[in-house]
């Protein structure tokens, strides 16, 4: 098929396109170079103006912390979990509680946990009667000056990601004989998993790994939720800049989003660095041939720090949602005075522009991916090469670039061009973002299924196009739509890339629900936030759904 | 064309190598309705001979050669182009469609009409002692019955010839000498010529016609 | 490379196409503004915190199109800077028509910005407008002096603003309540962890600041001046030390902030703060209604004076609406829409409306209406204190971000 053809540069050309115009837009003006603007000169002025800006290393060096920081105690957490308990109905069960986390937006889950831990959340509010409380104690919880709540915000969110990427490695290994020879050698669970399998399994994670750093340096929304105030991390200080309506600040926005990539460029090579320490760590203790035989307590931690971060989120969301239909709900109430469904009436009306372009643009989007991803995958076929990791990286590219360094570039290019295409560009910027996602869920379902189906059609005349419409997509249908559903999820999610090319015309419920979250509104926060996880729950339910009903009577189609 | 047009399979000085080492060499003719078994251990290549015929090898393999049936060069056509039937050691009926379905999914298009492909079909089912399973699901078939399911499925596709991947070794002893028997005999009566690869005497045997050992790693 | 030439072929094409210019829009002549105007789509940029707003927009939007078949789309902003910086992007793009945002919510330093880099629709047009005999100038001097620059007609005022400050009678003694920005540090110092204020560069935030330092400086008509940078330091040291004394006993020891506004009046209602302070008298009233605070919050201001001011509507030079919008702008200061502004059932925001020039039923309409349990009478708010000039506001952020934003 001449189609499938064009599918593989198409796809590295949005993958990486934009992603070059976009830094180019981004590190000219940081240079002061921006014609447009009067800076016609190569200049480092404005990263000396960068550097005199009050506490700037500090928060620099707090992204990098925080960004860090996430990502190991995230990977620790999961590594240590799936090494404890795989293949238990604990793990499954865990399991089917992360599953649909990956659902919900980071910003629904950063305000859910703010209203759990506040002095005047829900967990002090538990506690109150016992303790005799009656007044919120005035303990610094949240925008604490180290990050931590920010950090924890970001962990239970990147505890289902981690643990989803990995769970997905792990049928490619021989992960049930490795772990009984391990354990007939007398290794630990975990030591076991640790000396046989785990350097196996990051392999094929750590490009996911990488872009939750690149994700935790780079956090905006999160950032502004439970992050320091004083002062706050790099990224929010950026897009403060970036927003000025002195036009100069342009200029330093751009070095600061220079400054951005830099510390996103060197969290990833401290991270190479501890990559290589733990390895030795690993090695060695191997070598010596410890078997950590007692290792009940890391396993009973790793499942409680786990099922904690599940809980966390859950309890979060279920709150938000409570508090969109509570009236008045007063420290130290459990429950509020009387329910109401004002601020959904209220609300309603002005959902359905959002929601319509919500769901357009998700659609829109996400049936791009799919149908480039199911070319290149096709095209695999037909040459019988895959990308190889090359292909893997630049598939994780846009993802491993933090969006705030390249997506302002972006706009300043879609803004030159004077394109009315508004909604295009934001399905294009979007797709920068969906496609990976969808093609890392679809490749290997596709991969995995017997090439000698494509053989049997092609003995029984069948051309390769009808092969793929009549034989491979449908039984491929579940991959494809749960693929599907990861794409819409990814597309609801985007808040930066929304507001930037958007630029308020076109506003999704997540950019609602940022922008009313400046007015710190529970109520309206908890309509938004239980919207922002419906949609992706919708997604997923329907990808499970369909093709349950399309395929009724037949039997092996079942999961 | 110097060689006069001869009826049947012709496989006509095919070499097939991986990073230069030969792994099949092989010239041979194939007349309608009779076989020409392929034998040897596994890993020795046989499948790729297959793959080769069928048009769907793997490119990292140098493959030489011409295929030819009843005249007709095959080697520059794609798979779909070729109509070489094909049986894997699994019946591989697609899930997703009922008996009947699979059935007619390999009638040519030339066969018009949904009433009349699906009437073929259940016709074809009852050959093999399949009538009334058109609207089955597949995986609700035993062993043997998908065997002959996946055999009508592929005579029904007007194949120029008929490959075989040791397409008997996962059916239980009674049925392999039934199945075996089935297939030989259809494909005798449609007059294809077969290329049969097994590692199994008694298919060597059943088949009853010329074989070709391969002595693995050449 | 590639972008220097894109953005001036994007300037080149975009002086080649011919439009409707804005500029050819005469607001004396209002019937062929009207004409106009019709089938026209109007981005009205606004900040979309408040759903009490948002419904009173979406109200505006219905009456408009009804009346004028204009469209009003509300582009919901976190700050109105996001649009005052699209106007920046458009025209560093070389977009000077047809640009996206036709009319925003706007005053002080983002009016000031605008003004001063010509990226507003001129010249002034606010007096032309029809519903402009009704407006109060006369004894609301912001209208036409927005943080002591003039407005020339620029922007057209759509309501009026005042500091208030709301507690919760059933937990503070209004007895202790405080008088003036001293008053209020013995307060916090009486009850520390219950007093904070947004960080700059929050407006309501920055407000707080500027009440302090109108208070505490030595000559308040330094305020009406631009800065003078050799006397800045020492203008501004009664403010810092202040701060400096409040931030000890302010909640989380000024080791965070609350986000803005409506996160203070979540933590009133948390329980977190007894004092908030906001720029609209009705705010506390209408949040009652709401069941977002408890209906035993009341409000109390300054016996000296706090910070008052006006907010308006400007249309940017390069609207592609611009008719459209000075409609939606006449409209705004109509006694309908202005009486609806007013209900706190609605909104709760002081009219602009002077009452005198009212028809009698519309000034009936304006004395039936209620305005709620905490909010106080017009007479009750006590004197207006200037804005002092933007140039003010933007050193003290500066100087509060170098002093305070390393933490401690």
């Amino acid at each position: 098929m001449t189609l499938a053809r064009l599918a593989p540069p198409l796809t590295i050309g949005i993958l990486i396109l934009p992603l070059v115009f976009g830094l180019v837009g981004t590190v000219l003006p940081a240079f002061g170079y921006l014609p447009a603007l009067g800076g016609t000169t190569v200049t480092t002025t404005h990263f000396a103006e960068l550097f005199a800006m009050p506490a700037i290393w500090r928060s620099a060096w707090l992204s990098l912390f925080v960004g860090l920081a996430t990502t190991a105690i995230s990977l620790g957490i999961v590594m240590l979990f799936v090494a404890g308990w795989s293949q238990t109905r604990v793990f499954q069960r865990v399991q089917h509680l992360l599953s649909p986390l990956l659902a919900i937006p980071h910003a629904a889950a950063a305000f859910g946990l703010a209203f759990l831990i506040a002095p005047s959340g829900y967990l002090i509010r538990l506690a109150a009667p016992v303790f005799g409380i009656d007044r919120p104690p005035d303990l610094l919880i949240i925008n604490d000056p180290l990050g931590l709540t920010m950090m924890a915000g970001l962990i239970v969110k990147e505890i289902p990601f981690l643990f989803l990427v990995t769970l997905a490695a792990l049928p490619q290994l021989p992960h049930r004989p490795t772990m009984q020879l391990t354990s007939a050698m007398g290794y630990g669970r975990v030591a076991g998993f640790a000396y046989a399998l785990a350097p196996r399994v990051y392999r094929q994670i750590r490009f996911a790994v990488y872009a939750v750093i690149a994700y935790a340096t780079s956090v905006v929304d999160v950032a502004i939720i439970l992050g320091p105030n004083l002062p706050p991390t790099l990224p929010v200080r950026l897009l403060r800049w970036m927003n000025d309506p002195d036009l100069s600040v342009r200029f330093l926005a751009s070095a600061g989003a220079v400054l951005q990539l830099s510390v996103t460029i060197a969290a990833l090579a401290l991270w190479w660095l501890l990559e290589r320490f733990v390895a030795a760590v690993v090695t060695a203790a191997c070598d010596g041939g410890l078997r950590f035989r007692r290792d009940r307590i890391v396993r009973i931690l790793s499942l409680t720090a786990t099922a904690i971060a599940g809980l966390l989120v859950f309890a979060g969301v279920a709150l938000l949602a409570l508090w969109s239909v509570s009236a008045f709900w007063q420290f130290p109430d459990l429950w509020p005075q009387a329910l109401s469904l004002s601020t959904w009436q209220s609300a309603l009306p002005r959902i359905l522009d959002p929601l319509a372009t919500t769901l357009l643009a998700g659609l829109a989007s996400t049936l791009i991916a799919l149908l480039l991803t199911i070319g290149c995958l096709e095209r695999e076929i037909e040459t019988g090469k895959t990308g190889g990791s090359r292909a893997l990286l630049a598939i994780y590219m846009p993802l491993m670039v933090p969006q705030i360094a390249f997506v302002f570039g972006l706009q300043v290019l879609f803004v030159a061009s004077g394109t009315d295409q508004r909604f295009a560009a934001l399905v294009f910027v979007h797709l920068i973002f969906v496609l990976p996602y969808v093609f890392l869920s679809l490749s290997d379902p596709w991969r995995a299924l017997d090439r000698r189906y494509d053989r049997v059609a092609a003995g029984l005349g069948r051309s390769r196009l009808v092969t793929l419409v009549s034989i491979r997509l449908p039984m491929l249908a579940r991959a494809i739509a749960t693929a599907a559903a990861v794409g819409f999820a990814v597309s609801v999610g985007q808040y930066l890339p929304t507001v930037l090319i958007g630029e308020g015309r076109l506003t999704t419920i997540t950019t609602e629900a940022v922008a009313l979250a400046s007015g710190g509104n529970r109520r309206i926060i908890g309509v938004y936030a239980f919207l922002q996880t419906l949609l992706p729950f919708l997604a997923f339910a329907i990808a499970s759904l369909v093709p349950a009903l399309l395929f009724r009577g037949r039997r092996s189609m079942r999961v | 064309m110097t060689q006069p047009e001869r009826a049947g399979l012709s496989l006509r000085d095919i070499a097939i190598r991986l990073d230069g080492r030969l792994l099949i060499a092989l010239d041979a003719h194939v007349a309608p309705g009779e076989t020409l078994t392929v034998m040897g251990p596994s890993g020795s290549g046989k499948s790729t001979l297959l793959a080769y015929i069928g048009g769907f090898l793997d490119p990292i393999f140098d493959a030489q050669g011409q295929v030819l049936v009843d005249g007709v060069d095959l080697t520059a056509l794609p798979a779909d182009a070729r109509h070489a039937g094909i049986l894997f050691q699994d019946p591989l009926l697609f899930p997703h469609m009922s008996v009947a379905s699979n059935i007619a999914f390999a009638l040519p298009p030339d066969v018009k009409g949904r009433a009349n492909r699906r009437a073929i079909a259940e016709k074809a089912l009852a050959e093999v002692d399949l009538a009334g399973f058109g609207p089955r699901d597949p995986d609700t078939l035993s062993g043997g019955q998908k065997a002959r399911v996946a055999l009508q499925r592929v005579l029904l596709s007007r194949p120029r010839l008929l490959l075989l991947d040791e397409p008997f070794a996962k059916l239980d002893m009674s049925l392999r000498a039934q199945t075996r028997r089935l297939v030989f005999d259809q494909a005798r009566a449609a007059k294809l010529p077969v290329i049969l690869v097994t590692h199994d005497a008694a298919d060597a045997e059943a088949a009853g016609g010329a074989v070709f050992e391969m002595n693995g790693a050449p | 490379m590639g972008l220097k030439r894109i953005l001036l072929a994007a300037a080149v094409g975009l002086s080649l196409s011919s439009s409707l210019h804005a500029a050819d829009i005469d607001p004396k002549n209002w019937d062929a503004v009207l004409e106009d105007a019709r089938g026209q789509t109007v981005y009205f940029n606004a900040w979309g915190g408040s759903e009490n707003i948002n419904a009173y927009l979406e109200w505006v939007s219905g009456e408009v199109n009804a009346r004028f078949d204009i469209d009003v789309v509300h582009v919901k902003l976190d700050d109105t800077a996001n649009a005052v910086a699209r106007v920046v992007a458009e025209r560093t793009a070389g977009r000077n028509e047809g640009g996206s945002v036709d009319l925003i919510w706007i005053n002080g330093e983002n009016f000031v910005a605008m003004k001063e880099q010509d990226l507003l629709f001129s010249p002034g047009w606010a007096q032309d407008l029809p519903n402009w005999q009704y407006v109060d100038f006369e004894s609301q001097p912001s209208i036409l002096t927005d943080f002591t620059v003039p407005t020339e007609g620029l922007q057209s005022p759509w309501g009026g603003a005042k500091l208030v400050f709301f507690y919760d009678d059933a937990r503070t003694d209004a007895a202790d309540l405080p008088q003036d920005a001293e008053g209020l540090l013995a307060w916090a110092k009486e009850h520390p962890g219950r007093f904070s204020y947004p960080a700059p560069p929050d407006f309501i935030g920055s407000s707080f600041l500027k009440q302090v330092l109108s208070e505490l400086i030595d000559d308040r008509e330094k305020l009406q001046q631009p800065v003078d940078p050799e006397t800045f330091e020492a203008d501004v040291a009664p403010l810092f030390a202040y701060l400096d004394e409040l931030h000890s006993v302010a909640w989380r020891s000024a080791a965070a902030f609350p986000q803005n506004y409506p996160d203070m009046k979540q933590k009133l209602a948390d329980g977190e703060l007894d004092i908030i302070f906001a720029f609209n008298p009705a705010e506390a009233s209408a949040a009652i209604a709401a069941g977002e605070l408890p209906d035993t919050v009341r409000s109390f201001t300054f016996p000296e004076g706090t910070l008052g001011n006006t907010h308006f509507v400007a249309v940017p030079y390069n609207s592609s609406a611009a008719a459209g919008a000075l409609v939606v702008a006449d409209f705004l200061i109509s006694p309908e829409a202005q009486l609806r502004k007013q209900d706190p059932a609605y909104w709760g925001d002081p009219t602009v409306l002077a009452m005198a020039k009212l028809s009698d039923a519309d000034r009936a309409a304006f004395d039936a209406l209620d305005l709620g349990v905490a909010t106080l009478a017009p007479d009750e708010l006590g004197p207006i204190i200037d804005e002092p000039h933007a140039s003010w506001m933007e050193r003290i952020e500066d100087e509060w971000r170098r002093r305070y934003i390393a933490g401690n």
